[in-house]
């Protein structure tokens, strides 16, 4: 099937955002880690536009390089090579503006929910009525209500992850960047997941770059996907899905969306290839 | 809570039991008396005041030593942690630091600091600061990295990580070291008294059984029994309700 | 191996810090490390030390023997009787920390003045902590095992002998090298109070007429023992366990 039939569009692999509108912007970006006997050339060169209000996911075989991505991006850590842009400034640590949400729970065990949705705000010297107002929105739109006085230990890890985002969403960020968030739980869960990240965007307005490895997941959330290559990982694709912004899990039975998914999976499966033939999987 | 009962069963069962062989003679006067007597002893003991002075410094010495465990345990593991090279060199005598008979050192102490409070306090700190380190070193090790990144988000200084991420997540794990840290005391004082000492509870158990004073010797040891049951028990509360809020 | 320099650097700074202290408090309260060894072999060369060595060595085997058969014995009892596992486990918790020393009287009035004394205080020392760390081993054994013998169609033996065995020995042999150490502090204890013979007995006489090298003689022997049996223990079960 080819990818034009398949209505899915094929993007140039040039940068696609002119550079003034860019969000965020990747210039040549590569990261490499000095181990004990060699180093590992983890990342890049990578070059990437977040259009300012794009969902963008990226997907990859495991050991790409994806979450070294977001590091960089978040400010966690710095590239060796290229320049990584927020807002036209340079990133130096991480950003104002920039909220992450990590594959692992990251919820404190010692606040109950409310205290864990308040703690940003807190950080940030907020007024506490203001703080109360966030909060309470916040615990509300991740229908967290009546678990606001549980501790998370009390909770499922799915709502567990709800108090992460939830607590990403109170400082609203205009960058969302979110590392695997639903990696550990089950498909349903995930799907209705996906919902709820869906709904929060189209509320908030802001930019979201997912970094996952479900192409499912991928393709039904995003307007765009970027496909990694194995190690070092480079962008090997892009793929506009032309969802409607007004969508929501129900779009898995439509036939656009199988064919996303195949052309993703046409691309991602010589990569997988590689890693398994490698032993690495 | 059918466990509780059945618990408090077995114990009473055995008490009973005790009370019952003392009172039938089938164990002698000389070597126990009946729970009931000692009880009846504890109390007028505790009325006449005559070992205020020896309790009072044996739980005096005995908080002291806990305090110093804790704080000195707690600030050596975060040295030790935070400084890996020295871990790896010291982590190998750490783990063979139980099998010391400690007790073995207490003499050294006596000849340093003479006989009294400090040598006393030196050998249950002796006893005590390791499991404090050890556990200081393990909350810290489990200290979800995620976490650290998390404080790194919210542009967080070093201390207001330190503070308010960094010490909750390894609380639980302190607090086994408290626990330890406060067994260990107990055991140190009561016993360095115990062997050679002039004054405290462990010291007035020793001199009750030479003067084969069989009354205000089990009238004391069942006072130690029911303060470490107590404190233990509390601790324990406070064990479980930490424990629980641990997840991963 | 860089690893164990380092051990050996962090033992040499020990023994530097020894010496500083030897020198600051001088020889009459604590004898240099030189003293202390020379006087550890002049003692190892008199028959009389060695009738102390083997009193304290009996005791301690004995002792040893029974808390590792009745602790192991008693842990599995209570591991796979998970009602009686439960409302002992408290009960056993709390002897664990209650200080044994105070209960020593009774067990001089009840066994009287000898080895068999000696040899009871070290069981209470030993016994509970082998039992406590054997009953978890079996508890906290994963169920998938037990379940994947089933699969297998083991018989009662070979389950025991192949999975239940295997599985459980880690965490045994840490409530073991703890139950070691625990009764020989039992016997140590127990001959320094109120005992005839014995490398306790040594210790408390020496201090009554102020030896200090062989205070510190015996304690480096007894040290330099009881480490390298905890070593010992711990390679056997890291050869085991392929950690």
């Amino acid at each position: 099937m080819s990818a034009a039939a398949s209505g899915a569009k094929i993007v140039p692999l040039a940068p696609q955002v002119a550079a003034a509108e860019a969000h965020a912007r990747l210039r040549g970006v590569t990261r490499v880690f000095e181990l004990p006997k060699s180093t590992l050339h983890a990342l890049g060169p990578i070059d990437l536009d977040l259009a300012k209000g794009e969902f963008f996911s990226v997907v990859g075989p495991s050991g790409c390089g994806k979450s070294t991505l977001l590091d960089i991006l978040a400010g966690l850590s710095e590239p060796q090579a290229g320049t990584a842009e927020f807002e036209g400034k340079p990133i130096r640590g991480v950003p104002d503006g920039v909220g992450v949400v990590f594959q692992e729970d990251a919820s404190f065990p010692w606040l109950n929910v409310r205290d864990n949705v308040a703690f940003g705000l807190r950080r940030a010297g907020m007024d506490p009525a203001e703080i109360t107002r966030r909060v309470d929105y916040a615990v509300g739109f991740m229908g967290l209500k009546d678990f606001a006085g549980s501790y998370p230990a009390q909770l499922s890890g799915g709502m567990r992850q709800r108090v992460c985002i939830a607590r990403t969403l109170v400082l609203q960020p205009r960058l969302i960047l979110l590392d695997e968030p639903f990696g550990a739980l089950d498909q349903q869960t995930r799907l209705l997941m996906g919902d709820e990240l869906l709904r929060l965007w189209r509320e908030t307005s802001a930019t979201v770059l997912l970094i996952t490895h479900a192409l499912d997941e991928a393709a039904m959330l995003s307007d765009r996907v970027g496909v990694m290559s194995t190690r070092p990982g480079t962008f090997i694709d892009f793929v506009e899905t032309g969802w409607e912004r007004d969508r929501d899990s129900r779009v898995v039975s439509t036939p656009h969306f199988g064919d996303i998914t195949a052309r993703l999976w046409e691309k991602l499966r010589i990569e997988a290839l590689k890693i398994m033939s490698a032993g690495k999987a | 809570m059918s466990e509780k009962w059945l618990r408090v069963a077995v114990v009473t069962a055995m008490i009973l039991l005790v009370e019952a062989l003392c009172r039938i003679d089938v164990i002698p006067r000389m070597v126990m008396i009946a729970p009931s007597d000692m009880v009846v002893e504890l109390g007028k003991l505790l009325a006449s005041g005559q070992f205020s002075a020896d309790i009072q410094i044996t739980f005096t010495n005995i908080a002291i030593s806990t305090v110093l465990s804790v704080l000195l345990g707690f600030a050596a593991g975060v040295i030790i942690y935070s400084l890996p090279s020295l871990r790896d060199a010291i982590e190998p005598l750490l783990a063979s630091y139980y099998a010391v008979p400690t007790f073995v050192f207490y003499p050294i102490f006596i000849t340093l600091f003479g006989v009294g409070s400090a040598s006393i306090i030196a050998i249950a700190v002796l006893l005590a600061v390791v499991s404090m380190i050890t556990a200081t070193l393990n909350g810290l090790d489990r200290i979800p990295r995620v976490l650290r990144k998390t404080g790194q988000i919210y542009r967080m200084s070093r201390v207001k990580t330190a503070l308010l991420i960094e010490l909750p997540a390894a609380m639980p794990y302190l607090f086994t070291g408290v626990k330890l840290a406060v067994a260990y005391s107990f055991i140190g004082v009561i016993a360095s008294e115990f062997i050679l000492s002039g004054a405290g509870v462990g010291y007035a158990i020793a001199y009750a059984y030479n003067l084969f004073e069989n009354g205000h010797m089990y009238a004391l040891m069942l006072l130690v029994l029911i303060v470490v049951t107590v404190v233990n028990t509390l601790l324990n509360i406070v064990d479980r309700r930490l424990q629980a809020r641990r997840q991963r | 191996m860089p690893r164990s320099a380092g051990t050996l650097l962090v033992l040499l700074a020990l023994i530097v810090l020894w010496q500083g202290l030897h020198l600051l408090v001088g020889a009459s309260s604590l004898a240099s490390p030189v003293q202390t060894v020379t006087k550890l072999a002049a003692l190892l060369a008199t028959g009389e030390f060695w009738l102390n060595v083997s009193e304290t060595m009996r005791a301690f085997v004995a002792a040893f023997a029974i808390s590792l058969a009745g602790g192991i014995t008693l842990g599995i009892v209570l591991g796979v009787r998970k009602l009686a596992g439960n409302v002992a486990e408290p009960i056993l918790t709390t002897l664990y920390s209650i200080p044994k020393v105070v209960l020593y009287p009774l067990v001089l009035l009840c066994f009287g003045l000898g080895i068999s004394a000696k040899i009871a205080f070290g069981v209470m020392h030993g016994l509970i902590p082998i039992t406590l760390f054997s009953m978890n081993a079996i508890r906290q054994m994963k169920p998938v095992y037990r379940r994947t013998s089933q699969v297998m169609r083991l018989s009662p033996s070979q389950n025991a002998f192949t999975v239940i065995m295997p599985a459980i020995l880690p965490e045994i042999i840490s409530g073991v090298r703890l139950g070691f150490s625990l009764t020989l502090l039992g016997v140590l204890i127990g001959e320094m109070f109120a005992s005839q013979r014995g490398l306790g007995f040594m210790l408390t006489s020496a201090i009554n007429i102020g030896q200090i090298d062989t205070i510190m003689a015996i304690a480096l022997l007894l040290t330099v023992f009881a480490v390298t049996c905890n070593t010992l223990m711990m390679r056997f079960d890291r050869r085991l366990t392929h950690r």
